[in-house]
């Protein structure tokens, strides 16, 4: 932990950043994407035996408003492709995207005129899960890798460089 | 009186082609009478096929090239003579429309065949007599490109509309010819 509290009144000593980091990295509420046989594995992570609650992903929401994690289980096929660009676009910073299986990173079998190989070129992708599906274990292990991401995130120095940008832009 | 003999006798000439494998019947029709066939296969009191299980395009592309192809090494005069018993006069059409159908009171099964050229990919919707039809026939639009003729909402199914190939057809590449599907939100 970054911080400590002391009795007494009460303070704390830390970082903003790393505040800000303790809290995003405490409750990654995903947004399931599920389309294909991933999504039955990934249901299968946050259903009670494997409870991916756990590790603060404790409300699995159905608005991309309202969630951090858009867990993309499954193939995407072309014609699917502008939907789920509008949905990443629907969601609010920050966010991240778990890609889960094998069709979602590359295609998968599916070599054909149908399927997008592999969604890392429609929407920026922070953990990708291979297999075909992946085991539970493998998406929780995914979302362990995006929190020490999180951990390891610069929020405060990223929003002055934008604020910079749009200054910049501005002139 | 067998199921081949009741369904001759209720089409007669309509029967281009008859064929049995393991117990399943086939029979092949004009393409211009495929409604009136599967009127009278629906309504014949002997048959009554009242259910269409299914419609579905083939793509015969090569398929009877190939088949020509087999050459057979054997003495020069041998060759020549295999070659001229294959000359059987030009191929059939490329592209087939099948249809499924089954009678429900007596569970027989009957599938019907329609060939239809490349250069007149027009086929009779058969919605007017199953609207079962609609879907499935939209999807051979959308697949292999039929024309059905009659058809209420000749859209695509599975692919988005404005893709313009007819992706199940043999000459089309599997990985496709590089399509991507854009939205634009007025």
């Amino acid at each position: 932990m970054g911080f400590q509290a002391y009795q007494g009144e009460g303070w704390l000593l830390t970082k903003a950043e790393q505040l800000i980091n303790w809290g995003r990295s405490r409750s990654p509420w995903p947004f399931p994407y599920g389309t294909a046989c991933c999504g039955i594995e990934l249901m299968a992570a946050l259903a009670s035996s494997y409870d991916m609650a756990r590790f603060g992903a404790e409300r699995v929401g159905f608005s991309p408003r309202q969630c951090d994690v858009l867990i993309e289980a499954g193939t995407i096929t072309k014609k699917m492709v502008p939907v789920l660009k509008t949905i990443y676009a629907q969601m609010a910073e920050p966010k991240w995207v778990i890609a889960v299986g094998a069709c979602a990173c590359t295609g998968g079998v599916f070599r054909t005129y149908s399927t997008q190989q592999g969604i890392g070129s429609i929407i920026p992708v922070d953990v990708f899960v291979p297999g075909c599906p992946p085991r539970p274990e493998g998406i929780l292990y995914a979302l362990l890798k995006l929190l020490d991401k999180i951990q390891e995130d610069h929020p405060l120095y990223k929003k002055r460089q934008e604020v910079a940008e749009a200054l910049e832009a501005g002139k | 009186m067998s199921l081949k003999e009741r369904v001759q006798r209720c089409l007669g000439d309509d029967v281009i082609a008859i064929t049995e494998y393991r117990g399943d019947l086939g029979i092949e029709v004009p393409k211009g009478n495929i409604v009136s066939v599967l009127t009278r296969l629906k309504e014949d009191e002997t048959l009554g096929f009242d259910f269409l299980t299914d419609l579905f395009g083939v793509d015969n592309l090569d398929y009877y090239a190939k088949k020509k192809k087999k050459p057979k090494k054997k003495a020069a005069g041998e060759e020549e003579l295999v070659e001229e018993e294959e000359d059987k006069g030009p191929p059939p059409p490329r592209f087939e429309v099948v249809y499924l159908l089954q009678a429900l009171k007596t569970n027989e099964r009957l599938q019907v065949k329609i060939r239809v050229p490349e250069d007149d990919m027009e086929v009779d919707t058969i919605t007017t007599i199953w609207k079962a039809a609609d879907w499935p026939e939209r999807e051979a639009f959308d697949m292999f490109g039929f024309k059905f003729r009659g058809h209420h909402n000749l859209r695509r199914l599975l692919m988005w509309d404005e893709f313009e190939d007819h992706p199940l057809r043999k000459d089309y590449p599997l990985e496709g010819k590089g399509e991507e599907r854009h939205l634009s939100y007025d």
